[in-house]
């Protein structure tokens, strides 16, 4: 390590400060998402529920393998249970955030989350 | 046998910028079996060669080495025109065109590593910019520019210095 100090000149270490601020601001863009506020149930594209995320609830839905559990607590939304062979979107646990999604494909069954400003749909898309 | 009537003669420089070539082309290749994360985050240490010739020699032979560099090391590892190699191409100019500015700045205050951190910075916005234009015209993208950023800083400064550390026989501090 104290070979290597020597190698920085001034400037390097305003730089890297700078590189480091820049590293720091750009952290808040992986939370932009925002706080989610409605969980929207899909099966084939088309929306079979649209649900607030204020009130709890639990749903099934009818998917192409049988039925698909979603779970809605204040503020999250999670598959709780599916019959697709590999459990993908039950192990994905609670949605939290604005435009997350979980997406049981076997089943044809999916769960997003969409904030205030529903910014885009990342499955249609 | 007739003697050829085209003429190229090799230069000093010409040698020299093989050379240089050469081995960024020998880590470009080293650095594809190294597997990686996310495409996109990677070490880039073909960026120490072209570091240790900007500073050297100058930038017009930086940019050779560095574009020779993109278009055979790609050819090699077997991605010449796919989109990786734009996106290498991308990052690449960019980051020359960053190094050309900064490469003015006083020696003595920026050393290797700001100019690695600018190139860095610069390489992936380039490649960023790129893919947000022609690979996914998505700003769900830019969910992932903290984790190249930070990935950019830390490989910037690691191979700046080592680009210093090859440089620092070069020309003893007064």
């Amino acid at each position: 390590m104290k070979q290597w100090l020597p190698l920085l000149r001034p400037g390097d270490w305003l730089v890297a400060v700078a590189g480091l601020v820049v590293v720091a601001v750009s952290f808040p863009l992986l939370w932009r998402g925002g706080p989610a506020e409605k969980a929207i149930v899909k099966r084939d594209g088309t929306v079979v529920a649209e649900l607030p995320l204020n009130i709890v609830k639990r749903i099934d839905v009818e998917g192409a393998l049988g039925i698909s559990v979603i779970e809605v607590r204040p503020g999250r939304a999670r598959v709780l249970a599916d019959p697709g062979p590999h459990q993908y979107c039950v192990k994905q646990g609670w949605l939290t955030q604005a435009n997350a999604v979980a997406i049981c494909a076997p089943n044809h069954v999916t769960l997003a989350l969409v904030g205030a400003n529903r910014s885009y749909d990342s499955l249609n898309y | 046998m007739t003697a050829s009537t085209i003429d190229l003669p090799v230069g000093a420089d010409d040698r020299r910028i093989a050379r240089y070539a050469a081995a960024a082309i020998a880590l470009t290749i080293a650095e594809a079996a190294i597997p990686s994360p996310l495409p996109g985050v990677k070490p880039g240490l073909a960026n120490i060669v072209v570091l240790i010739v900007l500073l050297r020699h100058g930038w017009r032979e930086a940019v050779w080495v560095s574009l020779l560099r993109v278009v055979a090391g790609s050819l090699m590892i077997g991605q010449l025109f796919a989109p990786g190699f734009f996106l290498s191409l991308a990052g690449t100019c960019a980051s020359l065109a960053v190094l050309a500015v900064s490469a003015r700045l006083p020696r003595a205050w920026f050393g290797p590593v700001s100019q690695s951190i600018f190139a860095a910075f610069a390489h992936i916005a380039g490649q960023l910019l790129l893919a947000r234009l022609w690979l996914v015209p998505h700003n769900g993208l830019f969910y992932l520019v903290p984790v190249f950023a930070a990935s950019a800083l830390a490989f910037g400064v690691v191979n700046g210095l080592v680009a210093a550390k090859f440089l620092n026989g070069d020309n003893p501090p007064p």
